[in-house]
């Protein structure tokens, strides 16, 4: 049985649905995020868990018990906010300790219980510090161990790193992960960053305007997306229209140029326009084998992004990105040059489901 | 442009000769109508009938009828600042964070910035009208059985003056604390709710101790604010309650200490008090900012 | 949480009874004034009487030029300190502060310890001078509010660029202040304007010790002689707070108003 079950949770604000049929069963231990663009329903999802927002259908059950009208204070999970909370009147140490604190737990536990967790998240040193003296990265670490300290059964995170700066995002979810898998709590992580969810997730639930596009492990959500939202929104997408030409082969026609993908194409007849997803870390450039589709065209544009050179190149109507790596020589291809690329029959996606 | 025929005072160019020249008109006025006013009185409550140095004004402060008029003012003060504080804290906790509502806290707001002004005369007329011996609100209390003035209650009493006080200290103190409700985040009372706290234990151990500093300096606030408030008096009781306003008042008019010296003594003591709490009142404030930002 | 909105409404029950009521007594008793009916018996006496009519005129010519001397003196500040001289700010704001620090009764006090009759500038001798010196203290009670209004409404247009670029075009401070800068930040000036009008309008203590003939000593003096009259006044300035604070709200756009000294 899964730890946390979601059932046809459903959530609308007046005739507005913001959240559609959601249905979702996590295990314990897993660490499950929540991905999509804002509106999307997942920070809705979150608070319905938490307990903040009640589902105008569906039910909650954690750990077989029913929580879905179950008070938030009652319900044994830990938050973090993305804007910190910590409360400015008490000291790190004291924010730390005040679930244990409310619960009426002893001195001394609390006092044991505060100092494992500021080693934890290694900050010892600033126990006595308020909130409005630590930096953005430190006050989330302190929300994560006071989230942590009354040992919930669920770890709930509202973005937490979208108001740090890029570096300390990095090192601070790294940090999460690893001491999500040291305590083994489930999780549930909730961001419109793609890097994010990918990097941290056992799996990850695509949302997109109130209902789940597709849950998956990571490598499943990047390498065989089931919509047209789902490919565009993780990671850089080309999408090419291919016209069936026949659909048992896989048989494509891309503006003019023939290719073969090794996808299935359920159903599709020849003539039929289907959006194809190609990923351009997948291209190479220069003429493939036989067993790969190669395809012509002018290179349009350039960039330099570092580790990275991405080029876009133009077929006919349609044009293709590429990145490959930077290796270092100092001329980056030419504008204007004629340029082939080749990627392999698997990497030409059809999105059956737009 | 070429047709003017004065010089154009560049503004950027010479910058800080024309933006001198452009704020000695408010230095002039501050100094003439506001620092120098302010500071005569003050050195005048040193100086005796020659101008020598005395001490002899403060300590004449001492004697029994002044020392009873602060007295007096203080108690007013206090009183209409403790209630005033208390029962507009009340009423903008409602306003803002009881769940009231949309139209409720515009209203309120918009209001309170009339009544905080509408002080002095007319709101003492107000008042006898409601609350005089045949006001509005005495006939009614009547006729549930109620009889106001057979139980000693007076308008032009200490009692009455502080109930009429509290129609600008309430009003005062919405304005005064209502930035500081608005900056209690959401996020602490969730983050105290999934922490497992109720909704006592949130107030007692967050809300409180966040607002107390707020608190207390609207409290000082609306002490000075009573303090130095005269026209509301003089209309209500006239020289009835000797409030150092009042005193301050009959002074001015007609010397009836006899002794300007005394008088400007009297201010001194007045600004004194009105000074300090408001220094009192910005420390607070910028301990509270520093926590909240 | 069901308790809490109970007790909320109670509190804003409570506080609108507490507040309505002298309004609705003062109304009440102000149309008692025929014997048996109600009428607006003592409004059309006060509106009539010549008392009212020239002291409500000298406060209302006091609070405009009051109004235009305030302006003048607190854009041009705020405008130079926002612009060139940032370290004059924390000063120029004690000095508004002032106002609200010094009862407005020490105040005049020390107007008339400074320019009364004995003093080497005698003001308060001519009435001309009274006038000028009331005139000067109403700028003081003021000054806060202007100043904040202007100040707020000058941050929120860029006062760099627009000075830049009308310079580009070859005016001078005057053109650029009255022609650029005021219209830009008219909210501002209106919110202080009314403000000031409120102020003005109501006010006892300077006018009754520089002994000149304002609204609010003859509000004082109806008061201590006459029954219905004086709660049909209370009214009537009641209603023109609530007017000033309606224009305030109306045209004041922008700039939040609030008496919170600072």
């Amino acid at each position: 049985m899964s730890f946390l079950a979601l059932t046809g949770i459903r959530k609308t604000f007046g005739a507005h649905a913001v959240v559609r049929d959601f249905n979702l069963s996590v295990e314990r231990g897993e660490f499950v995020t929540f991905l999509g663009p804002s509106g999307c329903g997942k920070t809705t999802t979150l608070r319905m868990v938490a307990g903040f927002e009640a589902p105008t259908a569906g039910e909650i059950r954690i750990n077989g018990q029913d929580v879905t009208h179950l008070r938030p204070n009652k319900r044994a999970i830990g938050m973090v906010f993305q804007s910190y909370a910590l409360f400015p009147n008490m000291t790190v140490a004291a924010n730390i300790g005040f679930g244990l604190k409310v619960a009426r737990r002893p001195a001394a536990e609390l006092k044991a219980r505060v100092d494992e967790m500021l080693a934890m998240i290694k900050l010892p040193q600033l126990a006595e510090r308020y909130p409005y003296q630590l930096s953005g990265g430190q006050q989330q670490r302190v929300s994560l161990a006071r989230a942590l300290a009354p040992s919930p059964q669920i770890l709930l995170l509202d973005e937490p790193l979208s108001a740090l700066d890029a570096r300390i995002r990095v090192s601070l979810r790294e940090e999460i992960r690893a001491l999500q898998r040291k305590l083994g709590i489930t999780t549930i992580f909730v961001t419109h960053d793609q890097e994010e969810a990918l990097s941290m997730s056992d799996r990850v639930v695509v949302m997109n305007d109130g209902a789940i596009e597709q849950v998956g492990t990571p490598s499943e959500i990047y390498n065989a997306p089931v919509s047209r939202f789902v490919a565009s929104f993780v990671g850089t997408l080309n999408l090419l229209n291919g016209r069936i030409v026949d659909a048992s082969s896989g048989a494509i026609d891309i503006d003019g140029q023939r290719a073969t993908t090794a996808r299935k194409l359920n159903g599709a007849k020849p003539g039929d326009i289907l959006p194809m997803a190609l990923r351009p870390e997948a291209l190479r450039i220069g003429v493939g084998g036989d067993d790969r589709n190669t395809l012509a065209g002018v290179i349009e544009d350039v960039a330099f992004l570092g580790a990275v050179v991405r080029v876009r190149v133009r077929l006919a109507e349609a044009a293709v990105i590429i990145d490959t790596f930077n290796t270092g020589a100092n001329d980056l291809p030419a504008l204007g040059a004629p340029i082939t690329v080749n990627f392999g029959r698997d990497d030409l996606i059809p999105l059956l489901a737009h | 442009m070429t047709t003017v025929a004065a010089p154009v005072i560049r503004v950027l160019r010479f910058p800080n000769m024309a933006a001198w020249l452009g704020v000695t008109p408010f230095f002039i006025f501050a100094v003439m109508f506001l620092i120098v006013p302010t500071a005569s009185l003050l050195v005048g409550a040193f100086q005796d009938h020659d101008g020598a140095f005395t001490l002899a004004n403060l300590e004449r402060l001492w004697q029994p009828s002044i020392r009873l008029s602060y007295l007096l003012s203080i108690e007013v003060s206090v009183a209409s600042a403790f209630f005033g504080a208390l029962i507009g804290l009340a009423l903008a906790i409602a306003a803002l964070r009881g769940g009231l509502p949309g139209w409720v806290r515009p209203t309120l707001m918009t209001f309170s910035g009339v009544a905080s002004n509408f002080a002095g005369v007319p709101l003492a007329f107000a008042f006898m009208a409601t609350l005089g011996r045949l006001g509005f609100v005495t006939i009614l209390l009547r006729g549930v059985g109620v009889d106001l003035y057979a139980s000693g209650f007076s308008l032009f009493t200490f009692t009455g003056l502080t109930l009429t006080y509290l129609y600008f200290q309430i009003p005062l103190m919405v304005l005064v604390i209502a930035p500081a409700i608005d900056g209690l985040k959401t996020e602490w009372s969730e983050a105290a709710d999934i922490l497992g706290a109720g909704r006592l234990q949130y107030w007692r151990m967050i809300v409180l101790p966040i607002l107390w500093p707020s608190v207390l300096g609207a409290s000082l606030l609306l002490f000075a604010n009573a303090f130095g408030a005269i026209a509301t008096a003089y209309a209500l009781t006239g020289s009835f309650l000797n409030i150092v306003p009042i005193l301050l008042y009959a002074q001015i008019r007609g010397d009836v200490l006899h002794d300007p010296n005394l008088g400007y003594a009297l201010a001194f003591g007045m600004l004194l008090i009105t000074g300090l709490s408001n220094v009192a009142y910005l420390y607070l404030r910028a301990r509270s900012d520093r926590w909240l930002k | 949480m069901k308790s809490g909105k109970f007790a909320a409404w109670a509190a804003m029950i409570l506080g609108v009874a507490y507040f309505l009521a002298p309004l609705i007594a003062t109304f009440e008793f102000s149309l008692r004034m025929r014997r048996g009916e109600y009428s607006f018996d003592a409004y059309r006496v006060v509106l009539a009487s010549g008392n009212f009519r020239d002291s409500f005129f000298y406060s209302t010519v006091l609070a405009f030029v009051t109004i235009i001397v305030g302006v003048l003196v607190v854009v041009p500040t705020a405008y130079w300190v926002q612009l060139r001289l940032p370290k004059l700010r924390g000063l120029v704001e004690f000095i508004t502060l002032l106002p609200l620090v010094v009862p407005a009764i020490v105040l005049v006090f020390g107007y008339i310890k400074l320019y009364g009759s004995s003093s080497i500038l005698p003001l308060t001798a001519t009435s001309l001078g009274a006038d000028a010196l009331l005139m000067f203290g109403y700028v003081g009670l003021g000054l806060p509010y202007m100043y904040r209004s202007v100040e707020t409404a000058l941050r929120s247009i860029d006062v760099r660029t627009l000075t830049e670029a009308a310079e580009s075009q070859g005016a001078g401070i005057f053109t650029i202040l009255f022609h650029i800068i005021l219209p830009n930040i008219r909210s501002g000036i209106l919110s202080g304007a009314f403000l000031t009008f409120a102020i003005v309008i109501g006010e006892f203590t300077f006018a009754s010790l520089l002994d000149r003939p304002a609204f609010g000593p003859y509000l004082q003096l109806i008061g201590a002689s006459k029954a219905y009259e004086p709660s049909a006044l209370a009214i009537i300035a009641f209603a023109l707070t609530w007017a000033c604070m309606g224009l305030i709200q109306l045209f004041g756009s922008g700039v939040r108003f609030s008496v919170d000294k600072p």
